[in-house]
């Protein structure tokens, strides 16, 4: 349970950091918090010739509420345990600090990032689940491609201040299947940004998990305004976490708690009889030893219902 | 002695400032100058014939020393005969018709593979990652052959067969039988027959295995140093396999970060690098990580019991028959000890009159399996508990209304059940109250409302299991007590600890018989050198068996002192607290030292146990289900034990929680799955999960002990009780919330999943268009 011999790069800059992806030519590979890299090189599941570390890069840290729109902008080497520190998470971003919570422990938290979780794609993780509830967005960036040097010419040196490129994806295309992303070799996840929840708009983040801070068997987030807003995201019964369109649909054509007296208690009924199928539908859960598909399947159903109700309690 | 003596007091423990400052010493902590490392090539087939292993192109990695093979081995080491798996005592065969055989296990086999993980090459380099490199460029040619991993298909004709001298892969068998069963089981107005399996799982102690084996060019001795239990066995058994005197080998064990059982069989692995570090004449180092712990060190609890339980219209037991097949694993290279523990605490604390168990222990292409914290008695109890559970459902009683009516009263005590225990003696259950102790862990459990703590959505149900543990099992245990520089007494031990306490424990049982503060005594162990024979720390025995020795030696010693001291002209009366200071005074650099006193005060004893003594317990356990999702929630964990004498009551609290802990983990999270073709599937704590601090209930403990007659201490055994009641206590709690349902529950771990396909067995199927909740 060793790693096979790689190369170690530590770099203090932004730039330098991008311009070793791109050297690393789809061999080189980032390393952030470790928490799920460092154990796939132990078990020699993953064979990198060269890490990058971005915990140096101070340009990374940041952590700020964006003025122009209220969105929660968390860099690549904001670590879980400082996003819930962050009073300004606590307080206008509370599905995202109950969502995180669940994340392993707090020994893991305190290591593992935010944009690491997402760039890893594990379709049973909390983050990109998270991500899709909010409408996230990611910035990706990379070195500026290398200019093509004509052959004899002396000057090879690549300046570091030229300027990287970026490009910037909604959660849906960035998460693309199983431990994959739209993050292409050489690129790096800069930075997640996360618009706040639509007023009046309620949340629930349900997950069944073995034991406390596993990768959730089945997890089910709801976001629902009544007639407005209807957020379903299912994570752990496929190849990545997935909003559930039939179940929003359904949701979106509820009436406002407060229209009709007798209305919200229909509404659960009708979530309570039509959302387990359409969930089921739309799944594709694998089995493995800690429970099979159909179970899963059947359990996404359950924690659907479960979690809209308790969106829509809250958003009273 | 006049002062308050020290067993019977929570006294700190004295080993905890030093491990929680992090100046424990474990095997890799030993780092000798020069000192190699080791990686084992394992089989990556359940079951296969080595063609060739070609070691050329690893050989030549910078790095790499030496890479051994078992052809290299051929000749050099005797293969690995586990003597103890061919004991059985002759009252033993006579009571049962018992028989064990074992086949010889190559160090590193030349010729087929039996189980995934094996040991078939190790690769000695500068550091384990260039070792683990070279392990990648060994050429292995294997030959898959036809692989059994389940039990009873081993037993079923045309299995592939482990050992092509045998005729069936049946290692050990035994049959017990005592009245009529038949007529009873005939007549009684309830029998009710079911198969229960209690699954493989495996100890985790938090320190894997690891050796370090270092030669002596100065005396030619070797030092091994090992995460043993047993010391003085596995110097005794590497003399054997490497033909050499035990004098010239010395074994140590340091800290050992948690035993549980798997650390007292001898592996190959501490063969194998005790010969190289010999043949390359210089310190190599082996160090187990997870990844080889789950497939090569010692498994457990496997077992599948086909059990009837007959009783009358009252619930009064009349007849239990079992027939048990046992999973040995690859090799059977314990005989008796595991299979055996589960026919002589099957029955537990009923009296039963008529009662016929049969064993069949069989080996399979998985990894070999051994004690693991109750060695054989979890399994029987879960059977035998999850019966007496569905009798009581038969007929309708409540569960432990029903066990106090069968528990045996004080009153018949002693009791003698008609077995034959391990040791060869007749099974005498020597003291305790088991009315009492049904009585404490019911009260423990009846002064809350669980339905209301539970809440909406969720069933309660409360589960027992009573059990009873024959601990203290010789044959011996050695102790030594010296008077030291410094007014200070060194007690040596053959039975050192792997967490348990011994340093506090026998400390406090050497200070009380020496007459001594705490602080003037130092407990050793763990090292070969230090005393000359011992048995080890394993099956309960520690503290009965150790206990005793080393009140006996410093007993002995306390007399030497008071001798001494009167020659010195003090007085010591029988209980003055022993002076020490004085003794200084006998060192041979004394020019005032008086003619012929003596220059060494020291004493050292053997304790020989009698038959065992029992310790018993019985377990309580609340638990919330909710049908909806199988989720399974402890909301209490409740425990009455009787452990004799407590020498240290919050230590002993310790062993007992920790136990059931362990025993929870088996119930409800932990289990080591093989595939059809010999794969493990669990080989990570990714995938085999433990409980953890986040998963421990609410716990509840009472005290229920009775002085055990049978040693000088009054102690009972108590390092495995806790482990053994979990697994049927949280099955009969589950089963009974979810009553209404009318499931059973017939195995664990008791996952969501599990307990959710028990649940929706029960109910009409759902139209995929419908309603699923």
């Amino acid at each position: 349970m060793k790693p096979a011999q790689f190369a170690y790069h530590a770099p203090t800059r932004l730039e330098e950091l991008l311009q070793l992806l791109a050297d690393g030519a789809g061999e080189a590979r980032v390393l952030a918090g470790g928490q799920s890299l460092v154990p796939m090189m132990n078990f020699r599941l993953a064979t990198p010739e060269t890490l990058v570390d971005l915990r140096r890069v101070q340009a990374l840290r940041e952590l700020s509420v964006r003025a122009a729109d209220g969105a929660l902008l968390v860099g690549a080497g904001v670590t879980q345990a400082r996003l819930l520190r962050e009073p300004a998470v606590q307080a206008g971003f509370p599905l995202l600090a109950a969502g995180v919570a669940h994340v392993g422990h707090p020994q893991i938290r305190s290591r593992g990032t935010v944009c690491g979780s997402l760039a890893h794609s594990d379709p049973t993780a909390e983050l990109p689940a998270l991500a899709l509830a909010h409408d996230a967005r990611m910035t990706i960036a990379r070195a500026p491609r290398r200019r093509e040097f004509p052959p004899g010419s002396t000057n090879r040196t690549q300046p570091w201040n030229s300027q990287s490129e970026r490009r910037e994806l909604a959660a849906d295309d960035f998460l693309v299947s199983y431990y994959e992303t739209a993050v292409e070799p050489g690129e790096l996840l800069e930075q997640v940004a996360f618009p706040p929840l639509p007023d009046g708009a309620g949340w629930s983040f349900r997950e069944l998990a073995r034991r406390h801070g596993d990768f959730a068997l089945a997890g089910a987030i709801a976001v629902v305004a009544p007639g407005r807003h209807a957020r379903l995201v299912l994570f752990g019964v496929g190849d990545r976490a997935r909003r559930i369109a039939s179940v929003e649909e359904l949701l979106l054509r509820a009436p406002a708690a407060d229209a009709v007296p007798g209305d919200a208690a229909a509404l659960l009924e009708q979530i309570r009889t039509q959302v387990p199928a359409l969930v089921a539908a739309a799944v594709n859960p694998s089995g493995d030893v800690h429970a099979s598909a159909d179970y899963r399947r059947e359990l996404a159903g359950t924690l659907a219902v479960t979690a809209i109700a308790e969106a829509l309690e809250r958003a009273r | 002695m006049a002062r308050e003596p020290l067993v019977g007091r929570s006294v700190p423990r004295v080993e905890d400032e030093r491990l929680l400052r992090g100046n424990g010493r474990y095997v890799d902590d030993i780092a000798p100058a020069g000192c190699l490392e080791a990686a084992f090539l394992r089989s990556p087939h359940a079951h296969a014939r080595i063609k060739a292993i070609d070691v050329s192109l690893a050989r030549l990695m910078p790095g790499v020393h030496a890479i051994f093979t078992g052809a290299d081995l051929h000749g050099q080491v005797e293969p690995m005969v586990f003597q103890i798996a061919k004991i059985v005592p002759p009252p033993v065969r006579e009571s049962t018709g018992a028989w064990s055989r074992v086949h010889p296990m190559a160090a590193l086999p030349t010729e087929r593979a039996t189980w995934v993980g094996q040991p078939l090459a190790v690769v000695i380099a500068d550091d384990r990652y260039r070792a683990e490199d070279a392990l990648e460029l060994i050429e292995l040619e294997l030959e898959p052959l036809p692989a059994v991993v389940d039990p009873l298909d081993a037993l079923a004709p045309g299995a592939p067969l482990l050992e092509p001298e045998w005729e069936s892969n049946l290692a050990l068998h035994y049959r017990f039988s005592n009245g009529d069963v038949d007529a009873v089981f005939d007549s009684a107005a309830v029998v009710v027959e079911e198969q229960f399996r209690s699954h493989r799982h495996i100890a985790s102690p938090i320190e894997t295995r690891g050796v370090v084996a270092q030669p002596d060019p100065y005396d030619g001795r070797l030092l091994v140093w090992s995460s043993t239990q047993t010391p003085h066995q596995l110097r005794d058994f590497l003399a054997g396999a490497l033909r050499r005197s035990p004098e010239t080998l010395h074994v140590r064990a340091p800290d050992v970060g948690g035993g549980f059982g798997p650390k007292g069989a001898i592996y190959p692995e501490e063969l194998v690098i005790s010969y190289v570090a010999s043949a390359l004449n210089t310190p190599v180092k082996w160090i187990e990580d997870r990844s080889e712990h789950f497939l090569a060190t010692t498994h457990g609890r496997e077992q599948v019991h086909t059990i009837a339980l007959a009783a009358d219209a009252d619930g009064r037991f009349l007849a239990l028959r079992d027939q048990i097949t046992h999973n040995c694993g690859a090799f059977n290279i314990l005989g008796l000890v595991v299979p055996y523990n589960s026919l002589t605490h099957l029955v537990g604390m009923y009296a039963i009159p008529a009662v016929d168990v049969e064993m069949r222990a069989v080996v399979t292409n998985t990894g070999v399996t051994a004690p693991y914290r109750g060695a054989g008695r979890p399994e029987a109890v879960f059977a035998m508990e999850r019966i007496v559970d569905r009798v009581a459902r038969r007929l309708g009683i409540d569960p432990g209304e029903l066990r106090e009516r069968n528990a045996i009263p004080p009153s018949a005590l002693p009791y003698e059940t008609g077995m034959i225990y391990r040791d060869g003696t007749r099974q005498v259950y020597d003291s305790g109250d088991y009315p009492e102790l049904l009585r404490q862990a019911r009260r423990l459990v009846s002064d809350e409302d669980w339905e209301a703590r539970a809440g909406a959505g969720r069933e309660v149900g409360i589960g027992y299991a009573a059990y009873v543990e024959g601990t203290g099992v010789g044959p011996f245990e050695s102790a030594s007590a010296q008077v030291i520089a410094g007014a200070r007494v060194r007690v040596a031990v053959g039975s050192a600890s792997q967490g348990q306490g011994h340093r506090t424990t026998l400390g406090q049982i050497a200070a009380d018989a020496l007459g001594v503060p705490l602080e003037a005594i130092e407990v050793v162990g763990g090292d070969t050198n230090a005393i000359a024979t011992g048995f080890g720390t394993l099956a309960s025995r520690s503290l009965v068996v150790g206990g005793n020795a080393v009140a006996k030696a410093c007993a002995e010693l306390r007399a030497q002192v008071v001798e001494a001291a009167a020659g010195l002209g003090f007085e010591v009366g029988a209980d003055d607290p022993l002076p020490l200071g004085p003794m200084a005074a006998l060192t041979p650099f004394n020019p005032g030292r008086p003619a012929g006193a003596p220059a060494v005060l020291r004493a050292q004893a053997e304790y020989y146990p009698g038959p065992v003594t029992y310790a018993a317990g019985v377990h309580a356990a609340v638990v919330a289900v909710d049908p909806r999702t199988g989720e399974v929630e402890i909301l209490r964990y409740a425990i009455a034990h009787d452990c004799g004498r407590a020498v240290n009551p919050q230590i002993a609290d310790g062993q007992v929680i920790g136990g059931t802990m362990q025993g929870i983990g088996g119930a409800l999270f932990e289990e080591l799955v093989y595939d059809d073709e010999g794969q493990l599937r669990t080989a990570s704590f990714m995938d085999y999960l433990l409980p953890t601090a986040s998963e421990m209930p609410e716990f509840r403990t009472a005290h229920v002990d009775v002085v055990s007659p049978l040693n000088p201490l009054g102690v009972k055994g108590l390092g495995e009780g806790g482990a053994i009641g979990p697994m049927a206590a949280l099955a009969n709690a589950v089963e009974g919330a979810l009553a209404g349902h009318g499931v059973v529950v017939r195995s664990c771990p008791l996952t969501p999943d599990r307990v959710r396909a028990l649940v929706r067995a029960t109910e009409p199927p759902v139209p995929t268009a419908q309603e699923t909740t």
